[in-house]
């Protein structure tokens, strides 16, 4: 083995250091760097086909995509699916913090319904939902028929397909973000609140101005998960919908997913998976500019 | 609001979150007429759980989803440990720029690179085997920016009195600083064991046989085959996939809760 008895000794740093990070680096660069790098290149030929190999076509593939219809759909949806489950399950993840924070009868209980979806599988869950939209049966139509509706195809629907997605999602994260918000909530000194109660601050006005600004990295922190993830989570839509009626509910990845795995047109899902990418990148250098942003306020 | 609707708005907000959970169980503990109506002297019954195991091999994909787990796990916490003592104790040429290389994996995850990815593990020839589900994994950012963050709070002196008597690196770490990160490899290991017994995607793409489909795709595999929708048993497949990880849950509970808790604080 190696032995670095003599720190002081630079070149074992170097190589020591290089030795310990290389069976990391290996498989990080053959299974993220290598496949973003060649995502691009593949993107700019065609999809080889049996007996004629790829060929270069530029920009082709990308303006197939800007004339691709169900692109624009799979794109538009995704932006809604964002905006519908983003600050949905971020507030309730906070309301659901700030409860069980408190002293309160059945707490243990409260945590525990809470945070329960978040273990289970995305899959498990979309095959329970998918139970309850069952028209006429499920438990969804069970519940607007005590209020005198008439049954409704809740997944079958173009108009409500996206919104029974967003539901699910809401009720599978928001207990997942919880635990983040009750970790700041835990880590804020309780002289603060007490300080407050003395100068007769109501609870409402020290949310407002001590509690909520002190978990502001927390709230970034899960703003940035929760885009990943409304970009990256598409299990759900394999089983409940497929993308469908009519694309109503396809998302980028799960467009990506057809055009790559089902008609085989890699160099097509390729160009589209650099959608995704530079939406992530973004994501990633809006996360470094508000970091900055805070530092220099403080 | 006061203290009293706070707890209300509370336990009615706990119900509703628990309801998905408790139907799902009403259905698949209970014969088929009573998938969906509820009457309490309804008798109970194991006859849909028994049925589900016989309709499919789930020994296998639970076989195989076990496989997966640890090995992935296995290979993580060697490769991670080693990635984040080179960042957190070693002063090497090009570290800080490797260091955002890795973090570039926080962003761009193996889950959005399907197409790329599915192209070298075929060129690898590894399609269709529990190792190819794992690889893309194996090399967590996550993990080594976790195991780094730690690493550099063990005080320098341990380090340097552990090489004084003649510890060599890696018995340095194994020593000093392997046994000081225990909560977070614990912590660690119940974010990533539940990631990868809860994955779907990247496993539907690479799989195609009984022998290396893990139980998320063999749930769904069994459940979208068109013999009639029989949701009791459905549902009885569903709950049993996540009942290993749901039972070991509710028993270590707290040590979950933790665990996510100090994974997300970085």
């Amino acid at each position: 083995m190696v032995t670095a008895r003599r720190p002081s000794a630079t070149t074992n740093q170097h190589v020591l250091g290089w030795l310990l990070l290389l069976p990391a680096a290996v498989l990080l660069v053959t299974f993220t760097h290598y496949p973003t790098v060649a995502t691009l290149y593949h993107s700019l030929f065609s999809t080889p086909k049996a007996g004629r190999p790829a060929v270069w076509v530029g920009l082709e593939n990308y303006q197939a995509m800007a004339a691709d219809p169900v692109f624009w759909q799979s794109l538009r949806n995704n932006v809604l699916f964002a905006l519908g489950t983003i600050p949905t399950s971020m507030a309730l993840a906070l309301a659901m913090a700030l409860l069980v924070n408190g002293k309160l009868r059945g707490r243990a209980f409260l945590r525990l319904s809470y945070f329960t979806p978040t273990i289970l599988p995305m899959i498990a869950v979309a095959n329970i939902w998918l139970f309850f939209y069952t028209p006429g049966y499920g438990l969804v139509d069970q519940i607007t028929r005590l209020f005198g509706l008439s049954s409704h195809n809740w997944l079958g629907s173009r108009d409500t397909v996206l919104a029974c997605l967003v539901v699910v999602t809401v009720w599978k994260e928001a207990g997942f973000f919880m635990i983040f918000y009750l970790a700041a909530l835990q880590s804020i000194a309780p002289v603060l609140a007490e300080a407050a109660a003395i100068e007769g601050a109501g609870r409402w006005y020290f949310f407002r101005r001590v509690t909520f600004p002190l978990l502001m990295p927390t709230t970034l922190f899960v703003l940035v998960n929760a885009v990943i993830n409304s970009f990256r989570l598409v299990d759900h839509i394999v089983v409940m919908t497929k993308g469908g009626p009519d694309n109503a509910s396809s998302l980028l990845l799960y467009y990506i997913y057809d055009v790559g795995f089902k008609f085989w047109d890699t160099a097509y899902a390729a160009a589209l998976t650099m959608v995704l990418l530079v939406i992530l990148a973004s994501v990633a250098i809006g996360q470094f500019l508000l970091l900055d942003r805070r530092i220099h306020y403080r | 609001m006061t203290r009293a609707s706070e707890t209300l708005a509370a336990w009615l907000l706990g119900l509703l979150w628990i309801l998905p959970l408790a139907y799902a169980g009403w259905t698949a503990f209970h014969p088929r007429e009573y998938s969906a109506r509820f009457v309490l002297a309804a008798p109970l019954t194991l006859q849909n759980f028994v049925e589900a195991w016989n309709a499919a091999p789930f020994a296998r994909y639970f076989l195989n989803t076990f496989l997966l787990v640890t090995l992935v796990l296995a290979a993580q916490l060697v490769l991670c440990t080693l990635a984040a003592y080179a960042f957190a104790r070693f002063e090497f040429a090009g570290r800080s720029a490797a260091f955002l290389l890795v973090l570039v994996q926080l962003m761009i995850m193996p889950d959005v690179l399907i197409v790329e990815n599915y192209r070298t593990m075929s060129r690898l020839g590894a399609l269709d085997t529990v190792l190819a589900i794992g690889l893309p994994y194996m090399a967590s950012a996550f993990g080594i920016f976790l195991l780094r963050q730690t690493f550099k709070t063990v005080p320098k002196e341990l380090d340097e009195a552990a090489r004084v008597e003649g510890a060599g690196a890696l018995e340095t770490l194994w020593k000093v600083y392997v046994p000081l990160a225990r909560p977070v490899y614990i912590a660690y290991a119940l974010v990533s064991v539940s990631y990868h017994w809860n994955n779907f995607l990247w496993p539907l793409i690479v799989t195609n046989s009984v022998t290396s489909r893990p139980v998320t795709v063999g749930l769904q595999v069994f459940s979208s085959t068109d013999q009639g929708v029989d949701w009791s048993i459905i549902t009885a497949a569903t709950l049993l996939t996540s009942g290993p990880l749901l039972v070991a849950f509710l028993l270590f509970q707290r040590q979950f809760v933790q665990s996510f808790m100090r994974a997300g604080i970085r």
